[in-house]
């Protein structure tokens, strides 16, 4: 791993406003260190049952391309213009005006003007005029038009693993033409030939053969969960139980595996815990549906389909009446933009109706999922939840809006709304960078991985940025989030441009406010934390 | 480059006209033969092109939510940019296709030091509303060559248009603002340092054929006027197919004209110009954000292969028995009797 330079250097040079003096044509990436991610091995794909290139990187040279290659990508291309009217049309209509070009948190930390929205849909763009189009091989590089090489090739694993699917480009667009879509695309195409890397297709294979990204067999997740199970009664003096593959529960709760493991993901699921059993919910885990995220998302949406096929297979297996998400953010986008697609329609469900408030949540009423944020500002609307947010006042606030649940579900009001009610200091970062506008992490749509951490840090510097404004102006120390990637990533991020900022899921601040019956009294967070003005009775 | 050879594509459009009309006195090819046959590029390409993106499916609802969705009765939702229904969808289009909605929500990004801050940055907004409206009602004012009698709209249009009765004839709002927009758009691409990288010849061209089109027109307005009669005359006989050559001469300043209005036509719609008719396509804003409320079918969908409970239930058995986690015989009996 390449050595990452110190916050002060790493943006030295970066101007926003320079351009390179060669056309963009000319240049090829370079392949630095900390700056790619590694192929996938060989045998994931073998085991996925994929095509792949053998043993490579993408600092190779020469890659071990199939002779056909050409062929293959070309055809791959052809048909998805004709599956996809959004990829056909994005093609078409661009007209360059260059209003996506510095809303890209890529652009925004690197000065790479490759990483315009814009420009990164003309890697592609170029190579259909140029090898499509009568006009386009005419007239070459003035029409925008090249022909497909195996630098091309290169480019492309370069740039569309450059792209967290985010969306924010497609807010601005006045064509609403969506660069997610087109790297959705384009990882596909060159799935083709099995080019992907290792970090998003590792969490692939197990989520297909075990049941969630990290592997976790069913023993481990409930040992895992009696584990926090343990720490939450060391905390409130509660012995809580979690039903696990219950048959004939009501609800199915689904979340993203690192909420069974991951710090700090690992709060939230307490937060979760403590919730449904302050209302006395009748839930179930899944060991087999123990997966709510999905990196088959970052690949192909067909691995996407396989993945999350399981969950509804598991709520007709379990009887249940409906779906409980937890909070992750790739992960609603497609719950709620792809799942009733998929696998509706969903029939052997029931419409979602929270058993405490009686509320239908008449918005899910034909895919019979819900976000656990719509459910708890339900209860809380309701007065159902007995809270004392000034077990939250150790903290001061911000809410980082995940990409996919504000730019492909509108989840805005939802979490602010629960937020305002457990805690007592809650601001809002800079207008242009919440809600719609919101700026990724930086380390999305499965390149959250070490190898690739001066991207990174680039990428999620615009967020990070922002919080440094409340950080210093407001004492923000905590970054409340619904995203289990976030989750994962934001505390390195902050670590490294903002450091005294911890990242928390919502439910977890939720967890923190809830006064339990029978619970002794609380004198840490779920953290273990000191609460306010109980210093010294820790 | 790209300027350049616009500029060079631009010259010789200019001077085909001149050299075919002024010199070899070809009127009737370029009055009657030539913007018939660009007329026809544009209707059935145009046509094509429509047909092109109707055709190819929409396999997944996936608007671009730029507001709160419709969920819980109490908050209230954003119609405009998290539309729930059809009717909200409309008015989330037709603010998009006719006050660039989305264009107007631009920022620029800069360094304040070392704080990353966004500017409203709307001019490019400005430019380009001031254009393509400008575009639209020009054309429609053109429609009084065409028809006869001229329909009183026209006439209001037109009378709203010169309002201001500064020189004789008047000077029409709509040109000078035109000339304003496709200006600023102009200017842009060559000063603003990131969209003159990424900018093609493609780019550049369509802008220089409008600026010369608006330009031969103001032209024929104020300076140089041509016989009016004469081009009503033709104008109404190609609308009515049945063309005829008019006798007075019609000046070669308004043959200019003409020729890049037809090029213009015929280049609409196998360029990044048919984006007037594909923005009534792009799923990010025509699809209403209501995915969990009414399916969405995907036309090729096909059944994917994924690990059952069964096999899965398998695989782990001896792990799931020692942990007392329940085993499931009985699904696995009924899902077999299924198959």
């Amino acid at each position: 791993m390449s050595k990452l330079p110190k916050p002060d250097e790493l943006l030295k040079d970066l101007n926003l406003h320079k351009t390179p003096s060669k056309h963009w044509m000319d240049i090829k990436p370079e392949f630095r260190p900390g700056t790619y991610c590694y192929a996938v091995e060989p045998q994931v794909m073998e085991d996925l049952g994929r095509p792949h290139l053998g043993k490579w990187q993408p600092h190779d040279e020469k890659w071990p391309l199939p002779e056909d290659w050409k062929e293959r990508i070309l055809k791959a291309i052809r048909d998805r213009m004709e599956r996809f009217r959004s990829f056909k049309l994005f093609m078409d209509i661009c007209v360059r005006c260059g209003a996506c070009a510095d809303k890209c948190h890529y652009f925004l930390g690197t000065g790479d003007p490759k990483n315009m929205p814009v420009l990164r849909a003309e890697l592609i763009r170029s190579i259909i005029k140029g090898e499509f189009s009568f006009f386009g091989r005419l007239f070459g590089r003035l029409a925008g038009a090249r022909p497909l090489t195996e630098e091309v090739l290169k480019e492309w694993f370069y740039y569309f693993y450059q792209c967290t699917e985010c969306r924010r480009c497609s807010v601005f667009c006045p064509y609403g033409i969506d660069t997610a879509e087109v790297t959705i695309i384009m990882r596909e195409i060159l799935h083709e030939l099995g080019i992907a890397i290792d970090w998003a297709m590792k969490p692939v294979r197990f989520s297909h053969f075990v049941g969630n990204h990290i592997g976790l067999q069913p023993h481990t997740i409930k040992e895992n969960i009696e584990f926090l199970l343990s720490d939450i009664a060391e905390i409130t003096g509660l012995n809580i139980e979690v039903p696990i593959n219950k048959k004939g529960a009501e609800i199915l709760f689904v979340t993203p595996s690192a909420d069974f493991f991951a710090d700090p993901g690992i709060y939230t699921f307490m937060g979760y815990v403590l919730l449904f059993h302050h209302i006395g919910l009748d839930y179930t885990i899944s060991t087999y549906a123990s997966e709510g995220g999905n990196f088959g998302f970052f690949n192909t949406l067909e691995l996407a389909k396989k993945l999350h096929a399981k969950i509804y297979e598991e709520a007709k297996r379990l009887k249940v009446r409906w779906i409980l998400g937890g909070e992750c953010g790739h992960m609603w986008r497609v719950w709620h933009q792809y799942h009733n697609t998929w696998f509706g329609p969903v029939d052997f469900l029931e419409v979602p109706k929270s058993p405490i408030t009686g509320t239908v949540f008449e918005h899910a009423k034909d895919n019979k999922i819900v976000h656990i944020c719509e459910f708890t500002a339900d209860l809380i609307a309701h007065g159902k939840l007995k809270l004392d947010p000034s077990r939250n006042d150790h903290i001061v606030v911000t809410f980082h809006d995940s990409c996919n649940p504000s730019r492909a579900m509108g989840i805005l009001e939802e979490p602010r709304f629960i937020l305002k009610n457990v805690c007592n200091n809650f601001v809002e970062m800079p207008e242009n960078t919440i809600r719609e506008k919101t700026f990724c992490c930086g380390s999305g749509s499965g390149l959250n991985t070490d190898e690739y951490m001066e991207i990174r840090m680039r990428g999620g510097f615009p967020r990070a940025n922002a919080v440094q404004y409340v950080h210093s102006k407001y004492g923000v120390n905590t970054l409340a989030c619904i995203c289990a990637i976030d989750r994962a990533v934001l505390p390195t991020l902050l670590n490294y441009w903002v450091p005294g900022v911890e990242v928390a899921g919502v439910h977890e601040l939720v967890g923190n406010a809830l006064v339990m019956e029978g619970e002794k009294k609380r004198t840490t967070d779920l953290r273990y934390r000191p609460l306010k003005g109980m210093e010294e009775e820790v | 480059m790209n300027l350049i050879f616009s500029i060079v594509v631009m010259t010789l459009l200019i001077l085909i006209p001149v050299i075919g009309v002024g010199f070899l006195g070809l009127k009737g090819l370029f009055s009657i033969y030539i913007p018939y046959l660009a007329f026809i590029i544009f209707f059935f390409g145009l046509i094509y092109r429509i047909i092109d993106w109707a055709r190819s499916p929409q396999p997944f609802k996936i608007p671009t939510t730029c507001g709160q969705q419709k969920s819980l009765s109490w908050i209230k939702h954003s119609r405009l940019e998290s539309p729930a229904s059809t009717w909200e969808v409309y008015l989330r289009m037709f603010f998009e296709v006719f006050l660039f909605r989305s264009l107007f929500r631009n920022l620029r990004a800069d360094f304040d030091g070392k704080r990353l801050i966004y500017g409203s940055a709307k001019w490019l907004w400005l430019g380009a509303i001031l254009f393509h409206i400008s575009f639209l009602i020009i054309l429609l004012r053109h429609l009084r060559f065409f028809v006869y009698p001229v329909p009183e709209w026209i006439k209001i249009l037109d009378f709203v248009d010169s309002f201001f009765q500064i020189g004789l004839p008047p000077i029409y709002l709509t040109d000078l603002l035109i000339l304003a927009g496709l200006t600023f758009l102009f200017l842009r691409r060559l000063v603003d340092p990131k969209v003159n990288y990424l900018s093609h010849a493609s780019d550049y061209f369509p802008l220089l054929l409008i600026i010369g089109i608006a330009t031969t027109g103001i032209l024929m307005r104020l300076f140089f006027k041509p016989d009016i009669y004469a081009i009503k005359e033709l104008a109404y006989g190609l609308a009515t197919f049945q063309p005829v050559l008019p006798e007075r001469n019609i000046s070669l300043l308004f043959y200019v004209h003409l020729f890049l209005v037809c090029t213009l036509a015929a280049y609409f719609p196998f360029s990044k110009l048919v984006h007037m008719v594909g923005v009534f396509f792009s799923p990010t804003r025509n699809m209403a954000n209501d995915n969990r409320m009414r399916r969405h079918v995907n036309p090729w969908d096909y059944p994917v292969k994924y690990t059952t409970y069964c096999e899965w239930q398998e695989k782990f058995r001896d792990v799931m028995e020692e942990s007392g986690i329940p085993i499931d015989e009985e699904w696995c009996k009924e899902v077999q009797k299924q198959a």
